[in-house]
């Protein structure tokens, strides 16, 4: 009897692991650098050429590193979210142009506003890989020490903003 | 004396030359290694390809990266290392043998053997049952 009911158990085990399995998102990969420095980097501004940004970018301040570009469709979904952010000054917001031309992401800020305070321009994914970006929009949240603290994969919704990310801003701040 | 020094001067110049040859990489050798890491790593963005065989933008320039660091004299496992650094485990197309991917590698095998006792001890039961 209880022989019969080992392919059931089996088939139950086996019905359980996969089924734990699908609810895993694969796309949301963990990050690897949460609690590590910002990588060293050196690239320039997207509105200025002259000016090169460096990782003391991110020193002495809490600051929201997001990764967007012209071509970022998504992007556009979270830019009212980041622009009403950077109007009640809750964050200071570095962009990354990711993967862009310099006049189209200067044309894309200008046809939809611009929340940054600094946009590094990356357009041969140096720095992308180095944080390991899969695609836009990808937020990184980077302490005062300049230690990366969260990341955020894909469109950061108003709810994120004010449940999750706005907090531990705040956070950090305090520390 | 003069011959002596002559000779210890080419010496020196050939070893020096000798060193110089062996430490520089051929345009070919580099892109034989290079596309031996790109081989090995998944293009992060297309889930199952590695980078060597994508289009897509980010493989493009993960490959322009692996090129870069094995022309500037890194080996394979040092490019292949520095990519897991950010992109973790999930970058190698071969899972590393390690604890949470045990199940992974071994479980094949057990099954097997698992397969292999259910059925040498069901047909022994089928013999004696035969008159």
């Amino acid at each position: 009897m209880i022989r019969a009911l080992i392919p059931l158990l089996v088939f139950l085990g086996l019905g359980a692991f996969f089924a734990v399995g699908l609810t895993k998102d694969p796309s949301q990969l963990p990050s690897e650098l949460i609690n590590r420095p910002v990588p060293a980097f050196s690239l320039t501004e997207l509105q200025d050429e002259q000016t090169v940004l460096d990782e003391s970018l991110f020193a002495g301040r809490v600051s929201v590193l997001n990764v967007f570009g012209s071509w970022c469709t998504a992007c556009l979904a979270e830019h009212p979210v980041l622009m009403g952010a950077a109007a009640r000054k809750q964050a200071v917001m570095i962009g990354m142009d990711w993967r862009d031309s310099r006049k189209d992401g200067q044309a894309w800020l200008r046809a939809h506003g611009n929340p940054y305070s600094q946009i590094i321009f990356d357009e041969a994914s140096q720095l992308a890989i180095k944080l390991g970006v899969t695609g836009a929009p990808e937020s990184f949240i980077i302490d005062k020490s300049g230690h990366i603290r969260y990341k955020h994969t894909g469109i950061i919704t108003h709810e994120d903003w004010a449940q999750r990310l706005h907090p531990l801003i705040e956070r950090l701040k305090a520390e | 004396m003069r011959v002596f020094l002559s000779c210890l001067i080419c010496l020196f110049m050939s070893a020096s030359l000798f060193m110089s040859a062996s430490a520089q990489l051929t345009h070919s050798e580099i892109n034989a290694k290079a596309r031996e890491v790109n081989r090995a790593l998944r293009c992060v963005v297309c889930q199952n390809q590695s980078i060597d065989e994508s289009d897509a933008p980010l493989a493009v320039d993960m490959r322009k990266l692996v090129h870069r660091q094995i022309s500037a004299g890194k080996s394979e496992d040092e490019v292949i290392a520095y990519m897991r650094e950010t992109y973790g485990d999930y970058v190698l197309l071969k899972p590393p043998v390690q604890g949470n991917t045990l199940v992974l590698w071994f479980a094949p095998l057990l099954l097997l053997l698992a397969g292999l006792i259910w059925f040498v001890r069901s047909s022994r039961k089928g013999e004696e049952e035969t008159p």
